[in-house]
């Protein structure tokens, strides 16, 4: 992963300690003893989420059993105008949960329980720091599941989700965090508790679960949230396709959606993964392709085998250079074992990666990948290409070495130009890993000044004193000043030694 | 962007301007076909129409972009030559509705149950805001997560936040099977079967009860996707419901009227009545219900349902008392017309359990997008 490189030094370190006891004193009668840390070895852990390369400690550190808790120390908080930056499972990854060196982090990893699975309406009720995947594992002997997977399932709360609008393999055909999610309870920093959305097909008044959604923390703290399950789909399969020429399976993506084919996931390797993957899963790859696309379908038996047959066809069409389809269930795990093990194969390779996210429209993917062919020769580093190509999101993988600082910012850079290519080429910086602290430069990219005050006026309608992760996800005009300066100074970013915030 | 769109654009800006310099609230309107749905006003029309047109649509993409202005069946006939559609059905109400209008008002039609709602189906959105800056937010591509996602704020706003300019929204293909079945059976039995097999991988896409409590009613239920799943499913929910398949063009009329609003149940709407709107979560069972008059309207496998009943403050009271003991909500749709056009049409945000501090935030937010009121019709409220 990413190195360590960015240790803040505590501004002033007296005041600091000073607000810690004081908070620590106000904070203790709300929570038992083992829910309060704040000495350094114990806050330790939660310096980053999962962008290393950003991370600095907090005042201390608040894990809430309960929701009244939540509220309680969320009211403490305001009353001392203590920052707080709410925490699922830390596994974001674009430094959404990093602390703030003057405020609290709150973490809801111990609000973890189902409350309650409702078969007949479809709906499970969880606290924030259930585990996606948990919920799809309790709701199983029901034929039901929750589909989006985040590649994280296994560790991700359903809380960091919402907050992240998270998505996954299966999102093209089932959406994302935000078409899944019916209702979510939550605090505002004032304390209050608040209901956004509603097990009716709608709710009252403007949409507001629609603007919490993937709002990084930044609006209310997440304390509930009732998920939509679905049915099971009886089958799965999937054709695993070759082609000689990466423009042409990025266009044979286009010619499925074309053919009005919504394949179950659609994502796209590059040969340089393929190689890296196929060393280490074993799951027969075709080592010569220059890009290999996983297509799946799922359903009833028939619908799968009407798809399949349809999607072969359109494959062969689009030239691809070789096809095979699981039999069963044990060669699809097979086939998708390399895309899924992606990223511990990349990490094989060199001694850290960095993971972009950005999308763009699906027919710019080969654009895109031949432009970061061009930046692997500019920047001297090699870039992994992996990703969600029916929906275009991109997830470059950059090679470096943590170990030598210059090399960071190589790839820091290379990265940044990434997502600029993104913007021009009408995609997004983002498509599911959020800004955070990592992309905040490049929303002035993507947003003129009037979308940026627009966005601040929507954190100030739920948190007027920007005391809920105010350092993140938006930057502030200064700043987007600040880094049109450095952008037209060559690209070489003043104070490197410094936070980017 | 050509020079015409670009000076309609200045002139809604003007018109924005001169309305904060004067004080004088905008009711933003484009074909009028809604009018009579949301609170009341008689405040200026900003008259979207003249900014109309489809500015992008590549089919691979499964994304249209249009301006607000442009006439929904226009959409819908350029997506039909590509045999693709906009999956929430939206309800045009009208020959001229526009799909600035059909956005800002939310509504879906029957596939909204399977398909989603229309906020789901928006990606990014152009507006100007109350002080007729021109911003975008969301655009064009299936999943994005930089800023927040105000153009998914703007569906169902009505036109209080902001003026559309232009919208980008998801397409899907048209299936490629599709048929209806119709049975006659009681509510209480056809909210079982629905809500049974939403719980299944079953091509269900839209269903409709139509009748009085305690008797039996007309069931018709519609199964989309691939050919060879619907036909599968046919025999299966047969076992349940023993239905007869109903001609293809008449099933399609069908659910065209029912979007609409236009077949023989909902035309009946007396002077004094209001046709009542209830959003209910799912599995939710007969309602007992008073004062009703007509057949009772179930769609979305019961999650939406229309009844006919006096307008009075009493009848909505009571209306909105049972919709939320049940956890939803209640509406009133359309009002006859010797209704009083004053009346409160929908749910406020403090009647909701846990929503009264929600008041405060929205009305900032409307404040952050429009800071002088210039959208402050109360169409919604
Ligand atoms: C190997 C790997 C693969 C990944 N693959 C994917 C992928 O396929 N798709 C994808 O979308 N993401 C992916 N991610 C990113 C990450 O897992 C998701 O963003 C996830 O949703 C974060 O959840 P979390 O619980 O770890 O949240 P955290 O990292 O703890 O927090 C994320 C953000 O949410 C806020 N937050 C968390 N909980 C709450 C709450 N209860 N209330 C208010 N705010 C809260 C935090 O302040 C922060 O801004 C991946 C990450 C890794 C490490
Ligand atoms: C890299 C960077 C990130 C910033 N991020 C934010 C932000 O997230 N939110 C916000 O409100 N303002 C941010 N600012 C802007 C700035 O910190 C404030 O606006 C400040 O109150 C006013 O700055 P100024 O433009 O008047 O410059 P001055 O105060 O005269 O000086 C700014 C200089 O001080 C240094 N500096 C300032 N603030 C920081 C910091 N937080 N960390 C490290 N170095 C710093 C930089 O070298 C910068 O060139 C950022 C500035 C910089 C340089």
């Amino acid at each position: 992963m990413i190195p360590m490189n960015m240790v803040t030094p505590p501004p002033e370190l007296a005041a600091i300690t000073a607000l810690q006891s004081k908070l620590v004193s106000a904070l203790r009668p709300i929570l038992p003893e083992h829910a309060l840390l704040w000495e350094p070895e114990d806050t330790i852990p939660y310096e980053c989420d999962g962008l290393a390369a950003y991370r600095r400690m907090p005042l201390a550190v608040a894990l809430p059993e309960t929701e009244a808790q939540v509220a309680q120390i969320l009211k403490v908080c305001f009353d001392m105008q203590v920052p707080i930056v709410p925490r699922g499972s830390g596994t974001g990854l674009s430094g959404g949960a990093m602390p703030i060196s003057q405020g609290l982090v709150l973490s809801l990893a111990k609000l973890k329980k189902i409350i309650s699975i409702d078969p007949f309406t479809r709906t499970a009720v969880v606290q924030p720091g259930v585990r996606n995947l948990a919920i799809s594992e309790a709701v199983a002997h029901l034929g039901l599941y929750y589909a989006p997977d985040p590649s994280s399932q296994i560790a991700c709360s359903i809380g960091g989700n919402v907050n992240e609008n998270s998505g996954g393999v299966h999102c093209l055909k089932y959406g994302l965090t935000l078409h899944n999610v019916l209702k979510v309870r939550g605090i505002l920093m004032s304390g209050e508790i608040v209901e956004f959305g509603s097990l009716a097909p709608d709710s009252p008044g403007l949409d507001l679960l629609a603007i919490v959604m993937g709002s990084e923390g930044m609006l209310a703290v997440v304390t509930e949230v009732t998920v939509k399950l679905i049915a099971k789909p009886k089958l799965a399969r999937v054709i695993m396709a070759s082609f000689d020429d990466i423009e042409k399976g990025a266009d044979a993506v286009a010619a499925i959606i074309a053919a009005g084919i919504i394949p179950a996931g659609l994502e796209m390797m590059d040969k340089a993964t393929t190689r890296a993957v196929e060393e280490f899963v074993h799951a027969g790859y075709d080592l010569e392709a220059e890009t290999i696309l996983l297509c799946e379908s799922d359903g009833t038996p028939e619908e799968v085998a009407e798809e399949i047959e349809r999607m072969t066809k359109v494959l062969e069409q689009a030239g691809a250079s070789g096809i095979q389809i699981s039999q069963n269930e044990a060669e699809r795990l097979k086939f998708w074992s390399g895309r899924k093990n992606a990223f511990p194969a990349a990490g094989r390779l060199a001694p850290d990666y960095y993971c972009m996210d950005g999308t763009i429209p699906r027919r710019n993917i080969g654009t895109l990948l031949r432009r970061i062919q061009g930046m692997e020769k500019k920047y001297g580093l090699a870039c992994l290409n992996v990703f969600h190509a029916g929906d275009g999101n991109m997830h470059p993988l950059i090679l470096f070495n943590g170990a030598d600082q210059e090399e960071w910012h190589r790839a820091e850079e290379f990265g940044t130009e990434i997502l600029e290519a993104c913007v021009e080429l009408d995609g997004t910086i983002t498509g599911e890993h959020g800004v955070g602290i990592e992309k905040i430069n490049s929303m002035c990219v993507q947003f003129g000044e009037g979308e940026r005050e627009s966005f601040w006026g929507v954190k100030a309608a739920f948190d007027p004193e920007r005391l809920l992760n105010p350092d993140k996800a938006i930057p502030t005009l200064n700043r987007c000043a600040e880094y049109g300066r450095m952008r037209i100074s060559g690209g070489n970013l003043p104070h490197p030694e410094l936070e980017r915030f | 962007m050509s020079t015409t769109n670009n000076m309609q654009i200045d002139l809604f800006r003007e018109q924005i301007l001169a309305a904060v310099k004067n004080k004088t609230p905008l009711s933003i309107e484009g074909g009028g076909t809604k009018s009579w749905y949301g609170n009341a006003n008689s405040y200026t029309k900003l008259d979207t129409r003249p900014y109309a047109g489809i500015l992008e649509y590549q089919p691979e993409e499964l994304v249209i972009t249009a301006c607000a202005g442009t006439p929904l069946k226009e959409i819908e006939a350029v997506l039909a030559e590509k045999n693709q559609v906009l999956a929430f059905e939206p309800p045009h109400f009208g020959d001229t509705a526009t799909f600035g209008g059909a956005i800002a008002a939310g509504l879906a039609g029957p596939g909204r149950i399977s398909a989603g709602n229309l906020r789901d189906f928006v990606l990014g959105a152009r507006i100007l805001d109350g002080k007729g800056q021109d911003l975008s937010f969301g655009g064009k591509v299936m999943k994005n997560v930089a800023g927040y996602d105000v153009s998914r704020l703007l569906p169902g706003s009505m036109g209080t936040l902001s003026l559309l300019l232009e919208a980008s929204v998801k397409v899907l293909p048209r299936p490629a099977a599709t048929t209806t079945l119709r049975c006659q059976i009681p509510q209480e039995k056809a909210l079982q079967v629905l809500n049974e097999w939403a719980g299944q991988p079953l091509p269900l896409t839209a269903s409709c009860w139509i009748g009085k409590p305690g008797q039996d009613g007309e069931l018709t239920i519609r199964l989309a996707g691939a050919l060879a799943a619907v036909k599968a499913a046919i025999p299966l929910m047969n076992a349940a419901i023993d239905a007869v398949e109903v001609d293809p063009a008449v099933a399609q009329m069908f659910w065209a009227d029912l979007r609409e609003q236009r077949l023989a149940v909902f035309a009946n709407l007396q002077d004094n009545d209001t046709l009542y709107r209830l959003a209910l979560p799912a599995a939710c069972g007969p309602l007992s219900l008073e004062n009703t008059s007509g057949d009772i309207i179930l769609e979305w496998h019961g999650q939406q349902r229309w009844i006919q009943a006096p307008s009075d403050d009493a009848t909505f009271a009571s209306l909105k008392a049972v919709a939320h003991t049940h956890g939803g909500h209640a509406t009133r749709f359309k009002q006859g017309s010797h209704v009083d056009p004053s009346n409160q049409r929908f749910t406020l945000l403090s009647e909701q359990v846990h929503s009264t501090a929600l008041e405060a935030v929205q009305a900032r937010l409307r404040a952050a997008f429009d800071p002088a009121g210039v959208f402050a019709t109360s169409r919604l409220p």
